[in-house]
């Protein structure tokens, strides 16, 4: 069987990661693809960051957001874990023949009130159409360029240093799977899709020398982010499950189909290692901001497991967090 | 195979009904135990209720758990 | 039990006296996972430790199921209806990922009725659900063949794949020597066949056992039971999940799935037949057997050679003793059971080196 491009390189789990590490960066230029929410460039005096993402979400509307709020905020956050300030976006379409004009106008709506929102401008873009089959409705894909304005000096991460998110944990993965697997609620659930520039630069404006790192959770949700960060090195990311916020309904949704949070995507927060003594400080000064009123401190990074992240349960035992494989499925057993 | 979790019955109508469970709800089939009434914990498995949830049997178990703390000091002392 | 009541008793296991070592299994591929991801594990006591049993009934699906299963993809081209779960569970020369990306149709669903729906929504395809799971899904599933056949389905079918646990549990009983001194019992299978159903493991076999549930607070007080009938050479049977299982466990499911199922041989992977423990679809209800409306040859199944997940199971070697271990046998290309599920014996040994 000749190896084939399976749904899990796409998932954000192990299959993605070593494609990308062995195939698409060796292939492409070890010594120019940086790995990274953004590239970091340095342009004469200025340093910019740029990054892109496609999105190919269905359904198309979900609650709390739609395919094109997706796409702004996504790019924006990539921008903003960076220290970076978010400015200029591109929007690139593929959209398969046959779709209504009214959708697409609706997620272009969507995507200038996101922009608005965080204070970007859509300056370039795309238009592609396929033959009806060769996509599914429409794909998006949004390139962005900030300033680094040089508040964030990031220092490496070391044992003592406190994890930080800054909301409750899974829900636009899980709201998107309810979705998906016909469960409804009695209140609600919400993805959390939400750009953080301002609430970042909230932060970083008050504690340019602490946050050791930044990063946005989604696609394999917050453990994949922690497995990154620990990943070849001599510390260990450790978390203590009874401080993970999590909305009862996510907790509901992961029980019936068998699915576990921390893996599930985030498109609203932001995973922040910080130093010790500015842990508590820059959590209360993200619950200033409407994006980080749920904020919390997570765990801690530690020596136990060197190159591992784990987690404290309840029951005063412990797991470890392994990088899955491929995406999470609504499973039985 | 067993992956069941613990809902609440908030709604019937033939075998059908609607459970509910941290603000979750998801329609099922009661064919299984056919004289539940609303109100009552049922396990669900695979969208069906498989059993219903006795309460009063769940204080048992605080029993058995006061079973296990006189008898494992009894156990540790001996 | 507030939180602080289950950190005490968590403590009490911990610092359990066991004069010789132990050994407990769990048959169950969601107590495997809970025992995990609650943390209860590594709470276990000096003496005391816990094998993973066969795991789950898709971890124990052999390659054949899966090889026919795709074989009647590529001839009749129908809608697969699956668990999540068996998306990964490895065929002789592909998987159903694998297939799903060559255009195999698979949905993902989470309840067989979801694959009823399928089938009413597309009338001009034949929609086949992989019927598989122990006891505590074969009542789910002789509903949804009961239901198809009142709503008149004709595009409806589902491959038998069902296996029932007692007879596993009698046949690693039944393999000679085993390093196992007790049972930790799966608490939804027995929600459905009592405690009545496990009762030959204390009485015939004179070996201790717990009825467990599957939350933090059951799983330390089945384990904390286990150990101190251990302790004190007790072969008996106690309920530990009274508030869902009883003495007869849930007798309109007993009665639906005899009305639906018969059994049979069947295959485990990694253990080879275990008699009476497949769920046949009886003649009654034959048009529903996707084996029998779609009849393929599928190509020689090649089952793994020098697999010992059966000498895993009942504790005479640790994964690392297997010849496969870790060389051809890995969570990403799994062989027997103990690597497939996800935190089997093998698999939790592969990731966490214990």
């Amino acid at each position: 069987m000749t190896r084939k491009i399976l749904s899990g390189h796409g998932s954000g789990g192990k299959l993605m990661n070593d494609m990308i590490e062995t195939l698409i960066k060796g292939t492409l230029g070890p010594d120019s693809i940086q790995l990274d929410d953004s590239a970091l460039l340095t342009i004469g005096a200025e340093t910019i960051a740029f990054t892109t993402d496609t999105f190919t979400i269905t359904p198309l509307f979900f609650p709390g957001g739609d395919i094109g709020s997706l796409a702004v905020n996504g790019t924006v956050n990539d921008l903003a874990v960076m220290g970076a300030e978010p400015m200029y976006l591109s929007c690139g379409v593929i959209i398969e023949e046959g779709l209504d004009m009214e959708v697409f106008e609706k997620i272009l709506k969507s995507m200038k009130a996101a922009a608005d929102r965080a204070g970007v401008k859509i300056v370039t873009g795309d238009t592609k159409v396929v033959q009806k089959g060769n996509a599914d409705k429409i794909f998006i894909n949004t390139s962005g360029v900030g300033r680094i304005t040089g508040r964030v000096q990031r220092a490496p991460v070391r044992e003592g240093d406190k994890i930080l998110i800054s909301g409750c944990i899974g829900d636009h993965g899980i709201a998107v799977m309810a979705e998906r697997n016909s469960l409804t609620f009695t209140k609600g659930l919400q993805s959390d899709c939400m750009a953080l520039n301002s609430m970042i630069a909230h932060v970083t404006e008050a504690y340019p020398g602490s946050i050791r790192f930044m990063r946005d959770p989604t696609r394999g949700g917050v453990a994949s982010v922690l497995n990154e960060i620990v990943k070849g090195q001599p510390f260990s990311a450790k978390l203590y499950e009874n401080d993970c916020p999590l909305r009862e309904e996510v907790k509901g949704v992961c029980e019936i189909l068998g699915i576990d949070p921390l893996y599930a995507a985030n498109e609203g927060k932001v995973v922040m290692i910080v130093s010790a003594e500015d842990a508590e400080g820059i959590r209360d000064r993200m619950r200033e901001t409407p994006e980080g009123k749920d904020a919390a401190i997570i765990g801690e990074i530690t020596g136990e497991y060197p190159g591992k992240a784990y987690m404290e349960t309840p029951v005063g035992g412990e797991r470890i967090l392994p990088l899955l494989l491929d995406e999470q499925l609504p499973r039985i057993c | 195979m067993c992956l069941a979790i613990p809902m609440k019955i908030i709604k019937i109508n033939g075998i059908r009904a609607i459970a509910e469970n941290r603000g979750v709800e998801q329609e099922v089939n009661i064919s299984l135990v056919p004289d539940i009434q609303t109100g009552e914990k049922v396990l669900i498995h695979a969208g069906f209720v498989i059993e219903r949830i006795d309460e009063e049997t769940a204080r048992e178990i605080e029993e058995i758990w006061d079973e296990i703390n006189a008898d494992v000091l009894r156990g540790q002392q001996a | 039990m507030e939180k602080s009541d289950i950190r005490q008793m968590a403590a009490r296991l911990k610092n359990f006296k066991l004069n010789e070592p132990a050994r407990i299994m769990e048959v169950c591929g969601t107590h495997t996972t809970e025992f995990f991801k609650t943390g209860v594990k590594k709470l276990f006591p000096e003496n005391l430790r816990l094998i993973s049993g066969p795991g789950c009934p898709v971890c124990v699906t052999p390659n054949a199921y899966i090889d026919r299963i795709i074989e009647i993809g590529k001839v009749y081209r129908p809608i697969f209806a699956t668990f999540g779960d068996m998306i990964n569970i490895p065929a002789s020369r592909s998987s159903l990922k694998k297939e799903k990306a060559e255009g195999l149709d698979v949905e993902i669903v989470y309840s067989p009725l979801v694959a009823l729906d399928i089938a009413e929504k597309n009338p001009d395809r034949e929609v086949v659900f992989l019927s598989v799971g122990f006891e505590t899904t074969v009542p789910t599933e002789a509903l949804t063949i009961l239901e198809a056949k009142e709503r008149n389905l004709k595009n409806f079918s589902l491959s038998p794949g069902n296996k029932l646990t007692p007879p596993a549990v009698k046949a690693l009983l039944n393999s000679g020597e085993t390093r196992i001194d007790g049972f930790i019992l799966p608490g939804h299978v027995s929600a459905i066949i009592g405690v009545r159903g496990w009762r030959f493991i204390a009485e015939e076999y004179g070996m201790p056992c717990v009825v467990a549930g599957f939350e933090d607070r059951d799983l330390v007080a089945a384990t904390l039971l286990m150990a101190q009938m251990i302790k004190n050479k007790k072969a008996d049977i106690l309920n530990a999940y009274t508030r869902v299982v009883k003495e007869n466990g849930n007798e309109r499911a007993q009665e639906v799935m005899d009305r639906v199922f018969c059994t049979g041989d069947a295959e485990w992977r990694g253990i080879g037949v275990i008699p009476e423990s497949a769920c046949e679809i009886r003649e009654e209800f034959g048009e529903f057997d996707a084996f029998r409306k779609f009849p393929v040859t599928p190509p020689e199944p090649i089952e793994p050679k020098g697999c010992r997940c059966g000498e895993v199971l009942t504790g005479l070697i640790s994964p690392t003793e297997c010849g496969l271990f870790a060389k051809v046998c890995t969570p990403e290309h799994p062989v027997g059971p103990c690597m497939v599920s996800t935190e089997g014996s093998c698999a939790a040994h592969y990731k966490y080196g214990r």
